[in-house]
């Protein structure tokens, strides 16, 4: 316990120091950007993960919070902040439509539905151009934090990070995480025990997708610029997934190693691998597939334990 | 008023008559053993009852509630519990959190919640299995878990789907025991379905009923219906 506590501490501190350890402005891109995938890898699991609804369509709610903040940045003199709580309002609506629609759905085929609809969502980005700019997309003008500091957008991102992650602990040890487990584990089990496994699995989708919606939002106020192909793309939606899973599914520290792991190693990569880094990107996602199963964080456990249970939380 | 009631119930699956016309009654308290060779129609009974299937005709009435057309987890909440014939345990949460999350689905808080979990633990006698992963345990032990997480929802009545079956003779006799126990210590109400273990079936059971093609061909106490002539013809043939 008391290692536990010291590090907590020393993450805190490393956390809270982060942006002025690493000073380059690169540097700290690359922190928030792991920051941002740390938020979209959790809030994923605790649909894909927790409640085993295997989405790979997220990519549609981070779109659509992004559109949201950076149409109503762009068309009104809001404050663009304004937009990062009206992407998971206009987020919400739409899970819950999707949600009774695929949920009818079991396995594979919720997996196909969810692809089909953030296609869906792409496509009406890119053609309902007087809203959205088409392919254009839409540019946001700099008002929030003055200059090109990156400082300020590492807070609130860690913010977001921390606090997903911090809602992913709590929801594991609740009845609402034993609910979704039981959905992910069998279905008709889950139902025999009393428990409304659409609605259950509804919430799930609900809290995930206003997570992603959130950062979409977020990530349209430190780009200052959205168009479908950036954040609509059916790549961005498998990236969240292999976050999640590489990092350990349905695991609360699992998606955080998963954002550290790939994004810090795809960035690295790509500076001294030039052209190849996408095939040692994924040579290293076939060794951790074939090395540890259940991801690294099932890999730590088992190597530390013995113990092959899959960890919950 | 009984405190279970079935009703002409029925079930066709295309051509197939699965349940035709079954009435019967469980009253508080009583165990009811429901026998019949493999095909006889017991455990689509069962789906009928917990809300899986949805009868062709008939009537399913609980506590004066009617529960045709409810959803399973509506029935589950309304005090039936049940097991599965091929266990559905949830294979990676532990024995504790199988039971943790049927008590949390009967329970109104956490502290509640753990403390049906820590009773029915104990009940079941699965205490020194605690932190063991749900699938890794015999089929012996999956069938006591399946029983145990469907307890931990604290109903009036539990439908047992195929007790005995894959059990070797130590395992049975603990079985028996427990759900004498059921209805002894807990006053809860069970329907067995049991394929062929008579011994069992005279151990358990305050009434017998008889399926045969999805009909009912005989209804009594245990030893009655072991004597009934056309019970051993469905058994063992002319």
């Amino acid at each position: 316990m008391n290692k536990k506590r010291l590090l907590f501490i020393i993450l805190s501190i490393f956390l809270l120091t982060a942006p002025y350890l690493f000073e380059t402005r690169y540097s700290q891109h690359v922190l928030i950007l792991v920051l941002l995938y740390v938020t979209l890898g959790s809030a994923w699991n605790i649909l894909g993960g927790f409640a085993g609804q295997l989405s790979v369509g997220h990519a549609a709610f981070f779109g659509i919070g992004a559109y949201s903040a950076a149409i109503l940045a762009s068309k009104t003199s809001l404050s663009p902040w304004l937009g990062l709580a009206l992407g998971p309002v206009v987020a919400l609506p739409v899970a819950l439509i999707v949600g009774r629609i695929c949920f009818r759905l079991r396995g594979p085929y919720f997996t196909l539905a969810t692809i089909a609809v953030s296609e869906v969502v792409r496509l009406v980005a890119l053609n309902w151009r007087d809203l959205t700019g088409g392919a254009v997309g839409v540019v946001i003008r700099p008002s929030v934090f003055s200059g090109t500091d990156k400082v300020p957008y590492y807070y609130v991102i860690l913010v977001m990070a921390v606090g997903t992650v911090a809602l992913c602990q709590w929801i594991s040890r609740r009845k609402l995480g034993y609910f979704l487990m039981a959905v992910r584990e069998d279905e008709e089990t889950a139902e025999s025990i009393g428990i409304d496994t659409t609605r259950y699995k509804l919430i799930a989708l609900s809290l995930s997708a206003a997570i992603t919606a959130l950062a979409g939002a977020f990530y349209a106020n430190y780009f200052l610029f959205v168009d479908p192909t950036v954040v609509l793309p059916l790549a961005l939606s498998v990236e969240i997934v292999l976050i999640a899973i590489i990092g350990g599914l349905g695991t609360v520290p699992g998606p955080v190693l998963g954002a550290v792991l790939l994004k810090l190693s795809s960035e690295v990569f790509r500076n001294y691998f030039e052209q190849a880094n996408l095939l040692i990107y994924g040579a290293l996602l076939i060794l951790v597939i074939l090395f540890m199963p259940d991801g690294l964080m099932g890999g730590f456990k088992k190597f530390l334990t013995g113990d092959k249970r899959r960890v919950t939380g | 008023m009984p405190l279970f009631e079935v009703k002409d119930l029925t079930k066709r699956f295309g051509g197939l008559v699965a349940v035709e016309s079954l009435t019967f009654q469980v009253e508080e308290g009583e165990t009811v053993s429901i026998i019949g060779p493999n095909g006889a129609g017991k455990t689509t009974v069962f789906n009928l009852v917990a809300g899986f299937h949805q009868p062709t005709r008939g009537e399913v009435v609980f506590r004066g509630q009617n529960l045709i057309g409810k959803k399973p987890h509506q029935i589950a909440l309304a005090g039936i519990g049940r097991t599965f014939q091929l266990v559905k345990p949830l294979r990676g949460l532990t024995v504790f959190e199988n039971i943790l999350v049927g008590a949390f689905a009967g329970a109104t808080s956490d502290a509640e919640a753990r403390e049906i979990a820590e009773d029915i633990l104990a009940f079941t006698s699965l205490d020194s299995l605690r932190d063991a992963v749900a699938d890794k345990l015999p089929i012996g032990l999956r069938k006591r878990l399946e029983l145990a997480r469907s307890l931990a929802t604290r109903p009036k009545l539990i439908l047992l789907d195929e007790v005995m079956s894959g059990l070797n003779p130590s395992e049975s006799k603990e079985a028996v025991e427990l759900i004498k126990r059921l209805r002894d210590d807990r006053g809860i109400s069970a329907v067995a379905g049991v394929e062929h273990v008579m011994q069992v079936v005279m151990s358990i059971s305050d009434r017998v009923i008889v399926l045969n093609h999805g009909r009912k061909i005989a209804e009594g106490r245990p030893e009655e219906v072991a004597k009934n002539r056309e019970v051993i013809t469905a058994y063992l043939g002319e």
